[in-house]
């Protein structure tokens, strides 16, 4: 078998074998990269330097007994509004055009403990605000398996480079989908954890109180292995929970002991509103039938009504803004990145750089976001989105005490054509009504995936779960998977 | 549109937002902003009389430490980033005569 159609944790078993070398993976990685990289786009930037030296190093302490993991020796992709140190990280936006972080994220440190090569910073809507990747200040990125289509957004860079073979694994963000909506249209596994589970240290903030750090991979067993090999109590991340005390359930973070062929019993909910109006037909038959193999199974499944899912748009757009519009604040062209080139004074530089540096969504998201936090307006708006933020997570708390996994689509459609999105905003963001919910409520999601249309652009499945049960989540994904046709063998 | 963003409005928003806008780029942003509104607006039609706001999901405590120095002295390499810098300081624009 080619070595580019191994999963990470195989090709970490091989490498650890002595069958082949991180530094032969690494060199593949890069010439699969040189071969469709001019076509995808999935990358701002390419650390050929940097990873075939890391390789070289990690080859070295894997021989010596040093490395053991599950993800030694693994080429990886890393979202681009993850800090990594000397390696420049733009969030995909013109302000950061030449932003060099002293410091690496959490995550990323937490990864490269355990071996993973980092081969590169992947595209992204600027600043994760987008579905599509179009919003990128660098150009966008096509969908591997059509590229006529957009990979989807915000982490559609990295969704694309698991999907395309630019990468064997990938790590996202995602604050109302942005993992999961890009890896239902790549065909690709991708998960939210709760959050607090990943520290978001050294991620570039967009929404606070909504961000999470997650794996996207081509499946299960390597989603739940990058979970576990990125996800530790941080004191530097004030959100970080930890998951082996009592605000986690003590649920702990062994998410690989959850792969288990096995469930019967498992209580699943099925969301009438999410298979409502706006529900493509093959999105809508492919997610049943998943539901189907899950029942023959000996799953119970269950219809039922969720209820406040239009709401769940508007009071995340409200919260997100708001957020965002503070966040940003912080790109001012004084401590790093782009400052406009002419300016009088100090507040017209502020205004100049900010106006020269930001894209035409991000201008959009802080306009609103600065609204909506005015006087006048903030409990009208702010508050508001927040009391409704407070129902959402009652009506979700209200199903799990029913079901162990809620199932539906991740998506309403299949990925769109390139360049059909940006004309209209409000349109663009009903895309994201099966994901936003979940980011909301804290809770954790995998999308993984269930079908293709006529065109042959994947469809994904949708679980979400309760706070902290992340290993019911990986034991009716890893289930499903081993009866699909679109599992592990999709990829191969 | 139910949601008329008035002049005023916007440039109050560009002088919150740090943003500077031109004549059309104003015209566009009150239009996109209206049409949010109207949107956002669905939510009123929810009571959510003697619901608390929710910022966050789980207690959220200030997370102390002792105030000792762990990293090193990364000067040089935070400079770097600054888009001007001269003797190991930033340089800003000319804020007091």
């Amino acid at each position: 078998m080619e070595l580019l159609e191994l999963t990470a944790v195989q090709l970490s078993e091989k490498i650890k074998r002595g069958e082949t070398t991180a530094v032969l993976a690494t060199k593949a990685v890069l010439a699969q990269i040189e071969k469709t990289e001019s076509v995808y786009h999935c990358y701002v930037t390419v650390d050929q330097e940097g990873a075939l030296k890391k390789a070289e190093e990690v080859q070295q302490r894997i021989q010596a007994g040093e490395l053991t993991g599950p993800l030694a020796g693994v080429p990886v992709a890393v979202k681009d509004n993850l800090c990594t140190r000397d390696l420049l990280t733009t969030c995909s936006s013109r302000i950061l055009e030449n932003f060099i972080p002293t410091f690496s994220a959490e995550a990323v440190e937490n990864l490269e403990k355990a071996g993973a090569v980092i081969i590169g910073k992947t595209n992204m809507d600027e600043f994760a605000m987008g579905s599509t990747t179009e919003t990128s200040a660098y150009g966008v990125t096509r969908n591997p398996r059509n590229t006529e289509h957009v990979p989807g957004g915000s982490s559609g860079g990295s969704a694309a480079a698991v999907a395309g073979q630019e990468c064997f694994m990938a790590l996202g963000s995602d604050t109302g989908g942005s993992i999961r909506q890009p890896a239902s249209f790549c065909g690709v596994v991708g998960m939210k954890p709760t959050y607090g589970t990943i520290s978001r240290y050294g991620l570039i903030a967009y929404g606070s109180s909504l961000d999470q750090i997650g794996p996207l991979t081509k499946d299960v067993r390597d989603c739940a292995t990058l979970l576990e090999v990125m996800a530790s109590y941080d004191p530097k991340d004030s959100t970080s929970v930890d998951r082996r005390g009592d605000i986690a359930k003590k649920s702990g973070y062994d998410f690989t002991s959850a792969l288990v062929d096995d469930v019967k019993g498992m209580k699943i909910g099925i969301p009438r509103d999410y298979f409502g109006e706006g529900l493509d037909g093959k999105v809508r038959e492919a997610v049943l039938q998943a539901a189907d193999v899950l029942r023959e199974k000996g799953a119970i499944l269950e219809e039922f009504d969720l209820s406040l899912v239009d709401y769940a748009i508007p009071a995340y757009y409200t919260i997100a803004a708001a957020e965002a519009s503070s966040n940003l604040e912080r790109f001012d062209g004084i401590k790093y990145g782009y400052r406009t080139a002419e300016y009088d004074g100090l507040h017209n530089m502020y205004k100049k750089t900010r106006s020269e540096g930001f894209g035409p969504e991000v201008k959009r998201r802080i306009m609103l976001g600065s609204f909506v936090l005015s006087s006048g307006y903030y409990d009208a708006y702010y508050l508001k989105a927040l009391r409704v933020k407070a129902l959402i997570k009652k009506a979700f708390d209200e199903a799990f005490a029913k079901y162990d996994v809620i199932l539906g689509p991740a998506a309403p459609t299949t990925a769109p054509r390139l360049g059909q999105s940006l004309a209209d905003p409000i349109k663009m963001y009903l895309g994201d009504i099966y994901t936003v919910s979940v980011n909301l409520a804290g809770l954790p999601g995998i999308c993984l995936p269930c079908g293709t249309d006529s065109e042959g652009l994947p469809i994904g499945l949708q679980l979400i779960g309760d706070c902290f049960s992340e290993k019911k989540l990986i034991q009716t994904a890893y289930a499903y998977e081993r009866e699909s046709p679109y599992g592990t063998k999709y990829h191969i | 549109m139910a949601n008329i963003i008035s002049d005023e409005t916007i440039e109050y928003v560009g002088i919150l937002s740090k943003l500077e806008l031109s004549g059309e780029q104003k015209e566009q942003a009150k239009k996109d902003m209206g049409l949010m509104l109207d949107y956002i607006d669905q939510l009123s039609e929810l009571d959510t009389t003697g619901v608390e706001p929710m910022s966050h999901i789980f207690p959220i405590h200030n997370v102390f430490r002792q105030d000792t120095v762990t990293n090193g002295d990364d000067q040089e390499n935070i400079l770097r980033n600054a888009p001007e810098e001269r003797d190991g300081s930033f340089i800003v624009p000319k804020t007091v005569d």
